[in-house]
């Protein structure tokens, strides 16, 4: 057992304080960049899909995760990442430039809708941000003339710095890269002002305000990265599907990525990452295990989304904190060794909250 | 505004579809004397409080806070002008540390700009210790070391209290609205709470406003009490000649028919 011997106050500020948690995470690091050297091209390209789901599951967990406010309509933002991105360099605008224009394009509509939900609580945020899903993806579907509507959207191929990048392997470092830094600048966000004023509109509005949170800002604001972090996802995945049509980013994709990060374990960015590995894991494990299924079972049409359904379903009830949550008690198993009970991580008992004020 | 200053409170009223919570009550803080308000559950004396955090809006009325007229400004903006508060309920951040509460805490002092946050410049962090620093200085004061890195959710109630009565110093009020620091609390905290209120008092120099239901720990701290019952001013006093009013009796024990 460790035990951390703090001594400034920048040991508070630290991401890596206990030497288990370097070692894991160079190890990660490590195996990710060797990843090309070993990985045949289909298993690669897998796992940069997957770090495009990363970048969008951090990019909704920001907002449903952190800061309190679901969205039943994300996938809207990875379509208009998708959509912009892929027009802007249709046009011949350089992918640095493109890719900047789009953060700040899905951060304004992301700041838009946040505008206008920053008053909607539960069961109204939820049908408006699926309402403004199915609004978005209607606009790709009749936009034609710019988006290609139904017909579809051929995407340009990958070209960073006036180099063409489409070797596989060359795609799959831009995606590690970009979910690299994503995952370094969402966690400062959570460990400076900014990400703390989010934590405090979801754990309470009330005294968030009276400690001089503009709570009404502060959902704008989060609207708006965590939109801008999902557009980014959007202009990769773009990379990705080489063809865009708009009911790739419908309802179905949006449940997709709530799916991802309540699966994962809400509040924290290694659940998204993990709700990632879930959502690209299950497709290719299902097919592998397809084959070895009587036929009767396994060529059966909707096997996939009932398989959704059912770990959803099972990790609400056995593992509220999602694998985020698991992963914490096997790390603090080990840790602790042989001290860890059962109960170690039973939660005390919120108190009565009586005239709570919205 | 680093001093305290004196909160006048003019004819506020406010009704809630026709019931009338608070009906024309005048009141002065004086700065840096102790005011506690009084009465029977259902009097009105949070909503007095939720009036000056501007979390409600007064259908009549004035509240001044030194020069500065409360009602025209949002109710993020209160803590600036010097008045934090506590409520009756605790209202802390649950599912983050006690630290991250603090650090909440300092809020309005500090530079938000999602930009350099997101990088975490050189800036972000030299602020970020400067303010850690400052909440230390409470952790010290209130003696809630042992708790710095535990979830809230974790917490016991008694030590919940103390973080939330630590948050609000962290803003660094001149002006502390205080909703029942005793309750649900037993005798030994409530002693704790009445020492470290002196403490706060004298140490920091705030001006404290609370409402309180335990008569002894008014009798201890408050230097002036005022007294409501249905919304409408009783009394206002030394805790001594507040007691012997005959209206306050009444409302606390009902007339004699």
């Amino acid at each position: 057992m460790e035990y951390l011997f703090k001594t400034a106050y920048n040991d508070d500020i630290r991401f890596l304080a206990k030497t288990g948690e370097k070692v894991r995470v160079a190890i990660v690091l490590v195996l990710l960049l060797a990843a090309p050297l070993v990985l045949q091209d289909y298993y690669l390209a897998e796992l940069g899909l997957l770090f495009v789901y990363a970048i969008a599951g951090i990019g909704l967990m920001i907002l449903t995760g952190h800061t309190g406010q679901v969205s039943f309509g994300h996938a809207a933002f990875l379509g208009i990442g998708a959509y912009t991105h892929s027009v802007l360099l249709s046009y011949g605008v350089p992918f640095t430039a493109s890719i900047i224009i789009t953060l700040l394009f899905s951060g304004l509509i992301g700041m838009a809708l946040g505008r206008s939900a920053s008053k909607m609580h539960g069961f109204y945020l939820a049908i408006a941000t699926l309402a403004f899903g199915i609004l978005i993806e209607t606009v790709f579907g009749e936009w034609a003339s710019l988006t290609g509507g139904h017909m579809g959207f051929a995407v340009p191929s990958l070209q960073v710095f006036g180099i063409p990048l489409t070797k596989v392997w060359q795609q799959y470092l831009v995606d590690l890269l970009l979910a690299l830094l994503v995952v370094w600048g969402a966690a400062n966000l959570f460990r400076s002002p900014t990400g703390r004023s989010f934590l405090a509109v979801r754990d309470s509005e009330l005294s968030a305000r009276c400690l001089g949170v503009n709570v009404e800002w502060v959902k704008i604001q989060a609207f708006g990265v965590s939109a801008a972090i999902t557009g980014l996802a959007g202009a990769l995945l773009a990379h990705h599907l080489t063809y865009l049509a708009p009911d790739v980013f419908g309802v179905l994709e949006s449940l997709k990525l709530m799916l991802m990060i309540v699966v994962g374990g809400l509040g924290t960015i290694l659940g998204a990452i993990f709700g990632a590995i879930i959502i690209s894991v299950l497709p290719v494990a299902l097919s592998f295990f397809k084959d070895m299924l009587p036929s009767s079972i396994g060529q059966t049409a909707g096997i996939e989304p009932l398989l959704f359904g059912l770990i959803i379903v099972f990790v609400i009830v056995f593992e509220p904190g999602g694998l985020y949550g698991r992963w914490m008690k096997i790390r603090f198993f080990f840790e602790t060794f042989p001290y860890y009970r059962k109960s170690s991580f039973v939660r005390q008992k919120s108190y009565l909250k009586t005239e709570r004020m919205r | 505004m680093n001093t305290p200053q004196r909160l006048s409170v003019r004819n506020l009223s406010i009704e809630f579809g026709g019931v009338h919570a608070v009906e024309d009550v005048s009141f002065d803080v004086e700065p840096g004397e102790t005011f506690a308000i009084i009465g029977p559950n259902g009097a009105g004396k949070s909503t007095i409080f939720n009036l000056i955090s501007r979390l409600y809006e007064p259908t009549a009325g004035s509240i001044h806070y030194g020069q500065q007229n409360l009602l025209g400004l949002p109710a993020h903006e209160i803590v600036q002008v010097g008045i934090g508060r506590t409520f009756q309920n605790i209202e802390l951040f649950e599912q983050a540390t006690v630290l991250q509460n603090l650090l909440v805490g300092r809020h309005a002092h500090m530079q938000k700009n999602p930009f350099s946050n997101f990088l975490f410049l050189p800036s972000v962090r030299k602020s970020e210790i400067e303010h850690r620093r400052r909440v230390e200085d409470i952790i010290d004061l209130l003696e809630i070391a042992q708790y710095r890195d535990e979830r809230i959710s974790d917490l016991p109630y008694g030590a919940r209290k103390n973080v939330e009565l630590a948050r609000a110093l962290c803003a660094e009020p001149t002006m502390l609205l205080l909703d029942e620091p005793a309750s649900g609390l037993n005798n030994e905290e409530t002693d704790d709470i009445s020492f470290w209120l002196e403490d706060i008092k004298h140490d920091i120099g705030v001006t404290l406003v609370m409402v309180e239901h335990d008569m002894n720990l008014v009798g201890l701290v408050a230097d002036r009490v005022m007294a409501i019952n249905n919304g409408q001013l009783l009394a206002i006093g030394t805790p001594d000649e507040v007691r012997d009013n005959p209206e306050v009796q009444r409302a606390y024990l009902g007339v004699a028919e």
